[in-house]
């Protein structure tokens, strides 16, 4: 090597007498596990394990789950048929195409979505499309148990995924974020202290 | 042997000016430019010669350039680990005639490299003791990453013609008359987690010979980079080791950051290194359980994916996703760590250890553990060396190289943590270095978490970085800059860049080379797994078939490094 490695040797260290007689060890083997198993029983408050799908976690706020398209007040899309989340997909998955605004529509936009569809099959949910988009027409939800009966099925239209009541109503997932993260990360830390004055103060500056 | 002109005298005392070998200005490494005929005897010198000793062979990949007279280039990466020097080979290949001299004899971990540039450029090595396809199926037709092969091209692949080795139809009889029998392990089998087939010669129940087929699990990585900008291939990255899928793309992005210029904020860098580590600890995690559970110890499995869990529950609350997290972006860090972020951590830190001292306590000195274990699947150091192994493997065969402390990235000569290193080279010695790793990797981030400063994540630089979302809604210049990097993707600078950085599994290499375009214009993974894996039939020679799956298990097999 170009220079000296600090290193640690670990090599093996020959059994001992009393390792190799196997029966001691059999019982120090059984209280780690005993402890584990009476720890479980009676101790824990929490395991990493959930019964699900009876019992559902919670999942952070940023989860990549299945895409909402938002509405205006009017309830016609946000979305202006840029292209962009076409464009920024790996997948692919995204297909647009594009038509006039209609005249009656209440608010002024050159263009709006006559088709939009993805393939929820070839999405790899990476939030490309959120992070692309100039207007905040598309995020994504925490709903990300899907299943189909086809192919087909699995390409959703205009009319699945346009926002479906109230955003406030919505279980919101990976969106653009202004300001503070509002996420947390939830682990059963046993002393919760308050956010470190340092990570707030950060805060204005995310991105 | 620290610089360029040392080590050009050196080569130039064998092969003088004009013989076939120039070296080629500038660039990321000393690169010299390499006539076909004189490979096999520059070979040889570089890696005997005393003043250039390079033993280990990193990689050997091919580049497609049509418009050039020699249409192939076969690259070759070589690292010295005693004078910790790199250099790289380039040899131009017509298109006419595209053979190039094998170097298995001088390095054997050339074998599946130069097995993979055949199957891809359609480059022959001549001499190669088993030159056939690797990654593709034998029905394949074509080249996949020449440039003219069009990436929505769809083939017919037929069982009838599955890959079989010569010798699995030859009947043999052993000298005691024990019957031979061939048998199949995997692809689909619980011990080879993932897809990986290996074919074997049993005589009685002890393996005579064995060949080892991969590619099931083939996605195009490399071609697919070629058709996408050069952000939109974080998502790609996360699914080549998808244990520790954090390593993956932040030594991609570390890779394209060199070429560009730019550097992360510090506290990106801190972030990254902090959930690099913990992705390594998580690598180690399934690498153990999942060997000692084919052994038949379930515990310390269960007990381990605790960690594991909890460390996936940081990962999801950073970037919204568990597995495939794809947090890094070029220059930085798409969001900001969540407020309890550092909590969460120091939690970890007291929670891991315990799992790991419950681990050892049940595994490192029980009896059974250690004679299954113990001398299987050893390998000398010269002989690990050999054949292009790097990280914990290596480690366990007693060469100390490890990518953070030799050519230290993200800062990690300043944090203060020791390599480890076992010198038995077999599978229990392969245990004792993951687990001490571990504990490495711990002492790291705590220190890391220390230095955590507030401040930005992801460089101010319109051409790299997307404007922050406030400023696109608003302002007119940042919408163009947003829409010109979504639509025409970054501009990286024309050139070639190998980027290596240490993964779980050792070094991670990313050899880039752009032509100034918003796309790559090839990027060739070095996967660790790889130049571990070409030993794996070779090691399994006298062994029983129950010891095929404990050395398996502790090479850690990751199918989607490996076929990528």
């Amino acid at each position: 090597m170009s220079k000296q490695v600090d290193v640690v040797v670990c090599d093996r260290k020959p059994l001992s007498f009393v390792q190799r007689f196997y029966l001691v060890e059999v019982v120090k083997g059984l209280a780690v596990t005993l402890r584990h198993f009476l720890g479980n029983l009676f101790a824990r408050k929490y395991t990493v394990t959930v019964e699900w799908p009876e019992v559902k976690r919670e999942y952070s706020e940023r989860l990549r789950g299945r895409h909402i398209l938002l509405t205006r007040e009017d309830g016609s899309p946000r979305c202006v048929a840029c292209y962009m989340c076409e464009e920024a997909c790996p997948a692919q998955c995204i297909h647009i195409e594009a038509q006039d605004n209609v005249p009656t529509s209440t608010v002024e936009f050159e263009k709006r979505p006559r088709v939009f569809t993805i393939d929820l099959l070839r999405c790899v949910y990476c939030g490309f499309c959120v992070d692309a988009c100039p207007k905040e027409a598309i995020i994504m939800s925490r709903v990300h148990e899907m299943a189909f009966a086809s192919r087909a099925e699995a390409v959703v239209g205009l009319d699945e995924l346009l926002q479906k009541g109230p955003i406030e109503q919505l279980n919101l997932g990976y969106r653009p974020y202004y300001g503070a993260p509002r996420s947390r990360i939830e682990l059963p830390i046993p002393v919760k202290a308050s956010p470190p004055e340092e990570l707030r103060a950060d805060a204005g500056t995310v991105r | 042997m620290a610089n360029r002109e040392a080590r050009l005298a050196a080569i130039r005392r064998a092969f003088p000016p004009g013989s076939g070998v120039e070296e080629v200005p500038g660039g990321d490494m000393q690169t010299f430019t390499v006539k076909r005929e004189v490979l096999p005897g520059l070979a040889r010198h570089l890696k005997d010669d005393p003043e250039l000793s390079f033993k280990l062979l990193l990689d050997i990949c091919g580049v497609d350039y049509p418009g050039r007279d020699d249409r192939f280039e076969a690259v070759y990466h070589l690292v010295s680990l005693e004078h910790g020097h790199r250099v790289r080979l380039k040899v131009p290949v017509p298109e006419a005639d595209p053979v190039v001299p094998s170097v298995y004899g001088v390095w054997r971990g050339a074998d599946w490299f130069e097995r993979e540039a055949f199957d891809m450029f359609g480059i022959s090595f001549a001499g190669h003791p088993n030159l056939k396809r690797i990654l593709c199926h034998p029905s394949f037709q074509g080249h996949a990453l020449r440039k003219d092969y069009d990436p929505g091209q769809r083939w017919l692949l037929r069982e009838g013609e599955q890959d079989e080795p010569s010798w699995a139809r030859e009947a043999l009889e052993s000298d005691d008359h024990f019957e031979t029998h061939v048998l199949n392990l995997g692809p689909s089998h619980p011990a080879t987690h993932g897809t990986l087939r290996t074919v074997v010669r049993l005589d009685g129940e002890v393996i005579t010979k064995a060949e080892t087929e991969i590619g099931y699990l083939h996605r195009c990585f490399e071609k697919m980079a070629e058709t996408h900008t050069w952000n939109q291939v974080i998502p790609f990255t996360d699914r080549l080791n998808y244990c520790s899928a954090m390593i993956n793309g932040v030594g991609y992005v570390l890779a394209v950051e060199k070429m560009l210029g730019v550097e992360a904020p510090p506290r990106a860098q801190v972030i990254r290194l902090i959930l690099s580590e913990l992705s390594r600890i998580m690598d180690h995690i399934v690498d153990i359980g999942a060997n000692l559970n084919d052994l038949g110890a379930m515990t310390p499995f269960l007990y381990m994916y605790e960690a594991r869990e909890e460390i996936y529950s940081v990962l999801e609350a950073c970037c919204g996703s568990r597995l495939t997290v794809s947090y890094v972006r070029i220059g930085g860090l798409s969001f900001d760590t969540p407020p309890d972020f550092g909590d969460s951590i120091r939690y970890l830190l007291k929670r891991i250890p315990r799992l790991i001292d419950d681990t050892e306590r049940l595994i490192t000195d029980n009896r059974i553990f250690r004679g299954r274990t113990e001398g299987v699947g050893a390998i000398t150091s010269e002989d690990a060396v050999d054949w292009g192994w790097t990280g914990p493997c290596l480690r366990a065969a007693g060469v100390p190289y490890d990518v953070r402390k030799a050519y230290p990235y993200l800062g990690y000569d300043t944090y203060d943590f020791k390599v480890p290193v076992a010198h038995t080279g077999d599978t229990y010695a392969r245990y004792l270095v993951r687990i001490e790793e571990m504990r490495q990797s711990l002492r790291i981030v705590e220190q890391a978490l220390a230095r955590l400063e507030p401040g930005p994540i992801i460089v101010d630089d319109h051409n790299v970085a997307l404007p922050p979302k406030e400023q696109v809604y608003t302002e007119m210049e940042s919408l163009i800059w947003h829409f010109k990097l979504i639509m025409e993707g970054m501009k990286v600078p024309a050139g070639e860049k190998y980027g290596y950085t240490e993964g779980a599994n050792g070094e991670l290499g990313y050899y880039i080379v752009s032509d100034g375009g918003g796309k790559p214009y090839r990027i060739k993974v070095r996967p660790p797994c790889f130049a571990i894996f070409q030993a794996y039939p070779h090691m399994l020679e006298g062994h029983m078939v129950p010891d095929a799956v404990a050395i398996l298990g502790s090479m850690n097999v990751i199918a989607g490094e490996l076929d990528r």
